[in-house]
């Protein structure tokens, strides 16, 4: 049992025009095995607290804390985070030209459990998966993202997370630019790794409709940097009906 | 040999100059004396390391002496028949296609007696690729060269030229790609650090005929290896890619040429380079040109640079020409910058330390060229040589923000 905790957390950038604060306090608990979305407007927020997460340099923080287990997670480098367990499904994932899917998926596997996996059962594990996720065994010889379609990139991205077994997992917009088909492989897989592991999950979304698929024990409505509201799954649905307006006219 | 060309009215006479616009219309000469020692701000010169260069630069018999500056290790050749019989100034092919465009290259024409002559036979396969094994051996020491690589009609094969040990070395490499053939040629610089190359490399692609033609440069203090190409049959096709890997005080330069002349024409230029060290240098001034007559053209060029650290420059000159308005499609671009901070992240965020992850950004970039190789034994050495790079510059700090 892993908690993630984020207290009164306080991010800016820095834009042309100076620093620029996104995230005005934030406080969020994530155990084991639980599902949090994280829902909200655009330029709200969310992404911003999914790299700050991660650890991405652009964001500053400003104040508050974030730790695993006790352990200061804002100390940590980029690696040392994800070696840590934490892993962020990402919106935009990059292209590495010339580095090869199984090449990186085993140099990652490496990193994270300290040594190189056992070559036979490795190659079972990466085909076994996927195939879970209907992606041809050709996929692991193109380079990283290159050339990938939107659906593509988001089935690598939840391919690393079923390999990397992290303890808690961000995942960013993993439903937009999917069709039908995809947001519901996608879930099965998000779905599958938590049964399997216990995962903890940070859905960050913009819409509900892959609340259909992975179920929220948490919905926390983002508005202006800052959590305007929380419930369990009906608060969910009850955005689906009115959208965000309510929380932009109250201007919280 | 007497010059077969006229030389340009502007050479020959002191006080006029005359800016030249067209990459096709630089002045030609097999007369050193017709170039007159460059004094650095010739548009061919401007970036390079004349310095170092200048023993390239004297007209004077290099082949005296009983041991030669650069053995030829041409067994393989041989064994596959591919060897004609040495050719002098006179003898066909020699000078079918080559002229001379700036001195060093007119006196490697004067002072190579008898040129290499390399000949794929028409209509035969060569199913494996063949290297020829140049050493110099010493940093001392001069030689001149030129080599005549013919490939008949029909014919299919790989040749590699190798370069290693130590030389001054002026080198004209004549390559004729005849109707439907299909060459590939690499030349790999895997010099020592002291030695100086100066290549100029013309090749001509017949009817129907494909050259891909590869620069593999990281070792040599100065290399500048300059090649051009010219679609000048029916459909020719050409690809023309380098790599190279420049350290502290090494200048690598390549001035690429390629010419569409010919209609529905296809052309492809990608040079990548890495960089890293105090005073690493890379030039790269690629010019495309698709002629008045070169319709249905598909042409693209491209050099990308990343710069590993802080001192280390790359000037990048794209030119693209167009002579007629019927194109299939025509595009060049440069990109010369640092590491990839969303590359870094991504790879860390997979639990990747950073200086691994750098690793695999540089190495992935790089072999993008590598693959296009396809010699085993080239492609291993190559793969080799860029982790003993890497491991060199692993000391050094990542270049910074500003740096690129």
């Amino acid at each position: 049992m892993s908690v993630l905790d984020i207290k009164d957390l306080r991010v800016s950038i820095e834009t042309e025009q100076g620093s620029k604060e996104i995230l005005r306090g934030v406080d969020l608990t994530i155990n084991s095995d639980e599902i949090h979305a994280i829902m909200g407007p655009n330029g709200s927020g969310k992404s911003t607290l999914a790299y700050t997460l991660a650890g991405h340099p652009r964001y500053t923080v400003d104040g508050g804390s974030i730790t695993l287990d006790g352990e200061d997670v804002l100390e940590m480098s980029v690696d040392e985070r994800a070696r840590a367990g934490l892993f962020l499904a990402m919106q935009y994932p990059v292209e590495i030209p010339g580095v090869t899917v199984s090449n990186f998926l085993r140099t990652a596997k490496t990193a994270i459990s300290g040594e190189a996996p056992r070559v036979r059962e490795w190659i079972g594990d990466v085909r076994g998966a996927m195939e879970k996720l209907r992606m041809d065994p050709s996929f692991g010889e193109r380079n990283v993202n290159e050339g990938f379609s939107g659906g593509e990139k988001k089935r690598h991205e939840i391919l690393q997370m079923e390999l990397l077994r992290p303890r808690f997992a961000v995942l960013d917009e993993t439903d937009s630019g999917l069709d039908v088909d995809a947001l519901r492989i996608v879930s099965e897989g998000v779905n599958r790794i938590k049964g399997e592991t216990g995962l903890g999950v940070l859905l960050i979304t913009h819409y509900t409709r892959i609340l259909r698929y992975i179920q929220p024990d948490h919905v926390h409505v983002f508005v202006n940097g800052r959590i305007a509201e929380q419930g369990g799954r009906e608060l969910a649905d009850r955005l689906e009906e009115e959208g965000y307006d309510r929380y932009l006219k109250a201007g919280v | 040999m007497t010059a077969t060309e006229t030389t340009p009215a502007h050479l020959a006479t002191e006080d006029r100059f005359v800016p030249i616009q067209t990459r096709s219309e630089r002045p030609t000469s097999f007369d050193p004396a017709d170039f007159g020692t460059p004094t650095g701000r010739e548009v061919n010169w401007r970036l390079s390391d004349l310095k170092r260069l200048a023993p390239l630069l004297v007209d004077e018999e290099t082949e005296t002496g009983a041991e030669p500056a650069i053995e030829y290790g041409l067994a393989e050749l041989e064994a596959a028949g591919l060897l004609v019989e040495s050719t002098g100034h006179d003898a066909a092919p020699r000078g079918e296609v080559f002229r001379p465009e700036d001195v060093v290259s007119a006196i490697a024409w004067k002072r190579c007696e008898n040129a290499l002559h390399i000949r794929l036979p028409e209509g035969q396969v060569q199913e494996q690729p063949v290297i020829a094994r140049l050493h110099g051996t010493g940093a001392e020491r001069r030689a001149n060269a030129h080599i005549v690589v013919e490939a008949m009609p029909g014919s299919v094969g790989t040749i590699v030229l190798h370069h290693s040990g130590s030389a001054r070395y002026a080198q004209n490499l004549e390559i004729i790609v005849r109707e439907g053939a299909r060459l590939t040629l690499v030349s790999v610089q895997d010099w020592q650090d002291d030695a100086v190359h100066a290549s100029a490399h013309q090749a001509v692609v017949g009817d129907g005929a494909y050259l891909k033609h590869m620069v593999v440069s990281f070792g040599g203090g100065v290399v500048r290896v300059n090649p051009s190409m010219r679609l000048a049959g029916h459909r020719a096709e050409g690809e023309m890619f380098g790599l190279s890997f420049s350290d502290s005080g090494q200048h690598i330069e390549s001035q690429v040429f390629m010419f569409h002349e010919g209609v529905e024409t296809r052309g492809d230029v990608l040079y990548k380079g890495a960089l890293q060290g105090e005073g690493a240098r890379s030039v790269w001034i690629g010019d495309v040109l698709i002629g008045q007559d070169a319709t249905g053209t598909d042409s693209y060029e491209k050099n990308q640079n990343l710069v590993l650290t802080d001192g280390a420059r790359a000037d990048s000159i794209p030119n693209l020409e167009i002579k007629t308005g019927d194109i299939a499609g025509a595009g060049h671009a440069s990109a010369t910058g640092r590491f990839d901070d969303e590359q870094l992240f991504y790879l860390q965020s997979r639990g990747i330390e950073e200086e691994e992850a750098r690793r695999l950004v540089v190495i992935g970039f790089l072999m993008e060229i590598v693959q296009k190789i396809g010699v085993p034994e080239i492609e291993e050495r190559l793969a080799e040589a860029i982790e003993e790079e890497l491991r060199r510059g692993a000391g050094l700090a990542p270049a910074s923000k500003a740096g690129a």
